[in-house]
């Protein structure tokens, strides 16, 4: 289906039919109407009765041929799509003007359609969700028609481009496992800063501080939520990396510019505000009437919040952590400016490591051939990443929400 | 009776207590702090970009100028000028043809070394060129000037030359498209999960599933749209429109979320009011539901764009780092928006585009602040305690 053809079939076909079926319904209901009647209908919605008639057939013819020219089924022009779809939608708008008298609920009619379209709109997500996990499965499938998936779980050499010269010529070699260490080293430094400072500021926010410097720190934190992750990669490269490197230094030590620890700090400072907006939901969840409870028997504040506020949010508490590693080990930008290309299985967080979506991004901007099983390589990772994420994101979001419910 | 409290332990406690309260207000302190180093970084590495360095040149229009354009110029200054200047002379030569044979006094663009040596950074300039510079610094032949060029040229290869129109007006285009599909669609969704969804298990497995496409990482978003918009629908690479509908997939639950909590936070005394006047369900949401709560909904899709505008990874996987240098002519022709710009330049090799990076964050985050600064006003204008 081409663009042009797809404006012509809307702008001169379905809109003036549309125009034309508006005008026809009030001019019917006009005419049948006792004009000095006390109760009247509205004119405008007869109009748009009969308006709401023609869509359906149209829309549906459309779409069908929209969707049998994708999957190349059929080959139909589109002049004689777009004139079915037209004939079919006068056919029907011409039974709904015929249907028009005083009589009919019009606006009970209107608002079926209406809830339906609706209803439509709501399936959208979960025809993404659908889409995300048919395209990635799909791509994937034929990567591990290529690759064994057994190998590509458990292989420790990433060689996809066939570098390193094997005993029968240039291997390819598609072991993730340096990649899942690089993409768990870097979220576990990440969450070694984001967990301690984002609970703690959460504490802060909702236990000790006052109303004015709660007023200052929640946009604060809300900047740095708004912060765009190339940002925070530009600023891991160029300032961060250095700074580590010449510390190691001073130090002793040997660090990479591609280390693990910057982009692990700055993704860490990234979700602090993940972090602590949803400890914050969390803890304030708690009643007061327990807190009142332990206060009232002497304990000191950070005793109360200690001994009884944490372990009532625990639940809550965690799941967020878990929320947070999903993010952590989703995010791109910051890997992808900061972190390696060479996949390192090391425990030296000053190495440089690569990491999952380093080479999901490496290997869809390379200029290889599509089907080629380096860029397949990709959509394999995607769908490791894919079922990691899902999983982490449906634990935590089922235990927050029936945290909330338990107190509400 | 008598209870005996420890005093050490009492002490101790009470110790334990200031240090547990001092922990917590660091944590917050920890987050400013690097905000602070943050923006102070940005903007130093970035405001020089805002001035460009120019020097006042002698250009002679002459017949070489056509095969030569550098013959213009003063060969012991001609090193020292743009490439991209030179470049344009010949063009300007053929549309104004009364210049030939004359002699003209110019500021023109100096390249990128000169521009870095002038603001005292690292470069690559010979000795005897420094000590020009130097020369014609302390003649007032060489100036800095506010760099207009940053703001009204595209990329280009030469750091002095590159800018970000065609960037900004790239996000516009994109920005243009996720809006026009995710808002209907978010609002609509929002609308009828929380106004007329039954509560069986379809419902619920819709918003088990918005709350989980919010949280689901940005990449495999982009691979999505790779694998849809380009590879099955065949839509153009590194186009607005696929870059425009792979956000608008991205930015959907986002505005669904804020929208349902806008429509959720109308109390029921107005939908039950206008019920029993006789209007039906519709005509409640439309009439009052709606209009009540659109100051909500329009700061939550504020946010929602906003968030989009700062995406890179996805449009990385479709391709949007291509190399662009003019505007976008069509939602079909290829585009690049300011995070993929910003992306692009920071892996430049030459020095001199580090601070053409930096400048390009400082304007982007200014757009950001600024929507979300809007976003704030029209929340705290419109809210109302019911």
């Amino acid at each position: 289906m081409t663009t042009t053809y797809l404006a012509q079939y809307l702008f001169a076909g379905l809109l003036p039919l549309a125009l034309f079926g508006y005008l026809a319904g009030r001019r019917k209901i006009r005419a049948q109407q006792d004009p000095s009647a006390r109760y009247k209908a509205s004119e405008n919605l007869f109009g748009w009765y009969a308006v709401t008639r023609m869509l359906l057939p149209a829309a549906v013819v459309s779409a069908g041929a929209t969707i049998l020219d994708l999957f190349d089924l059929i080959d139909v022009p589109w002049p004689m799509v777009a004139a079915t779809a037209l004939l079919l939608g006068a056919g029907a708008m011409w039974i709904g003007i015929k249907a028009i008298d005083p009589g009919l609920r019009v606006r009970t009619a209107l608002e079926k359609t209406i809830v339906r379209v609706l209803l439509l709109a709501s399936l959208i997500s979960i025809l993404t969700t659908i889409g995300i996990v048919l395209s990635i499965v799909f791509e994937a499938v034929h990567f591990f028609r290529i690759v064994n998936f057994w190998d590509f779980l458990t292989g420790t050499t990433w060689n996809p481009d066939g570098a390193i010269v094997g005993e029968g010529g240039t291997q390819h070699l598609f072991g993730s496992v340096p990649l899942f260490a690089g993409t768990f080293m870097i979220t576990a430094i990440a969450m070694c800063v984001a967990i301690p400072v984002g609970l703690f500021s959460a504490i802060c926010m909702s236990e000790y501080a006052s109303l004015r410097v709660r007023r200052i720190a929640k946009p604060a934190l809300e900047i740095l939520a708004g912060i765009p992750t190339v940002v925070y990669g530009f600023f891991a490269a160029i300032t961060v990396s250095p700074f580590i490197v010449r510390l190691a230094e001073s130090v002793g030590l040997q660090a990479d510019y591609t280390n693990a620890l910057s982009p692990g700090l700055v993704m860490g400072i990234m979700i602090i505000p993940l972090v602590s907006s949803l400890s914050d939901d969390v803890i304030s969840s708690v009643p007061q009437s327990l807190r009142e409870g332990s206060l009232a028997l002497g304990a000191y504040p950070s005793e109360t919040i200690k001994r009884v506020v944490l372990p009532a949010a625990l639940p809550g508490i965690v799941s967020a952590c878990l929320l947070a590693i999903s993010r952590a080990v989703g995010e791109t930008m910051i890997v992808v400016m900061a972190a390696g290309l060479q996949p390192n299985l090391t425990w030296n967080p000053l190495a440089g490591m690569t990491t999952v979506n380093v080479r999901i991004v490496d290997a869809l901007t390379g200029d290889q051939a599509f089907d080629s099983p380096e860029t397949l390589a990709a959509f394999g990772l995607g769908l490791v990443l894919l079922v990691l994420t899902l999983c982490l994101n449906i634990v935590s979001l089922t235990v927050i929400r029936k945290f909330r419910q338990k107190y509400e | 009776m008598s209870i005996h409290i420890d005093p050490r332990s009492l002490r101790k406690r009470k110790n334990r207590e200031a240090r547990f309260k001092a922990l917590s207000y660091m944590a917050i302190s920890v987050a400013g702090i690097f905000l602070v180093i943050f923006f102070a970084d940005i903007v130093r590495q970035g405001y020089t970009a805002f001035q460009q360095t120019e020097i006042a040149v002698e250009v002679s229009y002459t017949q070489e100028v056509y095969d030569n354009p550098r013959s213009a110029i003063d060969a012991k200054i001609a090193p020292l000028v743009s490439r991209g200047v030179t470049r344009i002379l010949p063009m300007h030569l053929r549309e104004n043809p009364q210049l030939m044979g004359k002699t003209e006094k110019l500021w023109v663009l100096a390249n990128a070394e000169v521009d870095q040596h002038v603001k005292g950074k690292a470069n690559r300039l010979k000795p005897r060129e420094v000590t020009l510079v130097d020369e014609m610094r302390a003649a007032g032949e060489i100036r800095k000037a506010f760099n207009t060029g940053f703001f009204t040229n595209g990329d280009s290869k030469l750091p002095e030359m590159a800018g970000i129109l065609s960037a900004a007006v790239g996000t516009l285009y994109l920005l243009a498209i996720t809006f026009a599909f995710s808002f209907p669609a978010g609002v609509m969704a929002a609308i009828y999960l929380e106004e007329f969804a039954p509560d069986n298990r379809l419902m619920h497995i819709v918003e088990v599933n918005i709350n989980n496409l919010a949280a689901i990482p940005s990449i495999l978003f982009g691979l999505l749209g790779l694998a849809i918009f380009i590879n099955f629908m065949g839509f153009p690479r590194s186009s607005a429109l696929v870059g425009g509908l792979t956000l608008a997939l991205m930015t959907l639950p986002v505005i669904i979320i804020a929208t349902r909590a806008a429509i959720r936070a109308i109390p029921d005394s107005i939908r039950e009011g206008a019920l029993a006047l006789g209007a039906t369900h519709w005509q409640v949401v439309w009439d009052h539901v709606l209009p009540l709560s659109l100051p909500g909904i329009l700061t939550g899709t504020i946010i929602g764009l906003a968030r989009a505008i700062g995406e890179t990874a996805p449009l990385l996987i479709i391709g949007m780092v291509a190399y662009i240098q003019d505007m976008p002519r069509g939602v079909t022709s290829a585009a690049t928006v300011l995070p993929a710009q910003i992306y692009v330049w920071s892996s430049e090799s030459l020095r001199a585009f580090t601070e053409r990076t930096s400048a390009g964050i400082i304007v982007l985050l200014a757009v950001l602040l600024s929507m979300n600064a809007v976003a704030i006003l029209l929340r705290n204008k419109y809210e109302r305690k019911w």
